[in-house]
């Protein structure tokens, strides 16, 4: 098999072997969004006007929270110093992990979204686009995620910092997912907030492995 | 022909050591000695194309360290055995295989039969003891092609007959033409071996 294949292959079973880690962030993601109704108001027009932020919120904390597990055990057991001696692309070697991210979070946060939708009363067309922008831009959390991560690694109990690291590089994110969902339900156009999610996705996928892969050979040193 | 040309290494304030040059040839055996901290393992680092020297050149004939075909020659096994603890050791071994060339299913098992670890092929690797880890890891080198082998304390937690085993992959690689560098405190009952006090 492939060696990017069989990387990709390897983090899915190691995740599925220990697969708190891979539930924790997810638990979080729905149980955070199911306190909103409970904290806020059960109202209808209330929850469907905050459900597209709460939910975009939520998803990114959630990625956030799952970062921490990309690299730190294969820099701890060594597999990160054979992946730099190897003569294979390190950036690609990366990707492939990244990509393994994002199966194990960004995926199941798109498939969890219509039923957390559902909950806070937004509408169908709402949770289509809702969907369609976790789907452009979950891949940008893991990519924009795994740059932060690379360069925490060596540092233990790292978690504050990765936030301050990341969360800035987040909100540009945040903020058009967000609007494109609002946008949708107010029946206007969404084009520029979707062509701005894909051209965060398209440069973030061209710097991110590579950024990444310098960052990890400097953490190894 | 492995060509390392003043060589120096430091490490914050520390220069470990400076004007390094020596040549090895194919069928040498390098022994690394050295008192704790004298920088056997930075050495190692280095000329694996992890840590970045101060000063010198390191060439394997006309290629430089880093390069595809240097880093295509290499075998390197640190401290760390590169092993996750939730895979098994087939697993284990298939990706760290697949780094270095292609790895087939029956060539797996058989490596793990010679490092005498016949029936652990699915038992996950942190149920291991630490002396069964270092021989997953080193049953990599009964697979490697690579012509240079580079080993951090390879012995350490290994019993007797293991270290006899390793020791007998070494001559045995050597004897092939191929070059091995490695770094121990224990005494090596290796013959032919050059030793490089640090």
């Amino acid at each position: 098999m492939n060696i990017y294949l069989q990387t990709l292959t390897r983090d899915l079973h190691s995740a599925i072997r220990n697969l708190s880690s891979v539930l924790n962030p997810l638990l979080f993601f729905i149980i955070s969004i199911s306190l909103f109704p409970l904290a806020i108001s059960p109202e209808a027009s209330m929850l469907s006007q905050i459900a597209a932020g709460i939910i975009w919120v939520a998803s990114m904390l959630a990625v956030l929270l799952s970062l921490n597990t990309l690299f730190h055990n294969d820099f701890d057991n060594g597999v990160l110093e054979q992946m730099v001696v190897s003569h294979h692309s390190l950036p690609l070697l990366i990707l492939s992990k990244i990509v393994a991210h994002w199966l194990l979070t960004g995926v199941p946060i798109i498939l969890l979204s219509p039923l957390l939708g559902v909950l806070l009363f937004l509408d169908n067309e709402s949770i289509k686009v809702l969907m369609l922008t976790l789907l452009l831009a979950t891949p940008s959390l893991s990519l924009i995620g795994a740059i932060g991560a690379s360069l925490i690694v060596s540092i233990k109990n790292s978690g504050m910092l990765l936030s301050l690291l990341i969360l800035p590089l987040y909100i540009p994110i945040l903020i058009f997912a967000s609007s494109a969902v609002s946008q949708a339900q107010s029946g206007l156009e969404i084009d520029a907030q979707l062509y701005f999610l894909a051209t965060i996705l398209v440069v973030s996928l061209m710097l991110a492995p590579f950024i990444s892969a310098l960052s990890l050979k400097i953490s190894l040193e | 022909m492995l060509k390392i040309n003043n060589l120096s290494c430091q490490k914050g304030y520390n220069l470990l050591f400076s004007h390094l040059s020596f040549e090895l040839h194919s069928g040498d055996i390098l022994r690394i000695t050295g008192t704790n901290g004298s920088g056997k393992t930075s050495l190692l680092k280095i000329l694996a194309g992890l840590n970045v020297q101060e000063q010198g050149t390191i060439f394997l004939k006309d290629c430089p360290v880093k390069s595809e075909d240097y880093q295509r020659a290499i075998f390197y096994l640190g401290h760390l055995s590169a092993l996750s603890a939730e895979l098994s050791c087939l697993e284990n071994l298939r990706f760290l295989t697949t780094l270095n060339q292609s790895a087939e299913q029956p060539l797996l098992i058989n490596a793990l039969k010679q490092v005498g670890l016949e029936g652990y092929e699915n038992e996950i690797c942190a149920k291991l003891s630490a002396g069964q880890k270092r021989r997953v890891a080193l049953a990599g080198l009964t697979l490697s092609k690579a012509k240079i082998w580079l080993l951090d304390e390879p012995f350490t937690a290994l019993d007797p007959q293991g270290v006899e085993m390793v020791e007998r992959y070494i001559t045995q690689h050597c004897e092939q033409g191929g070059m091995c560098l490695f770094t121990t405190h224990q005494n090596s009952a290796l013959k032919n071996q050059q030793v490089l006090a640090l």
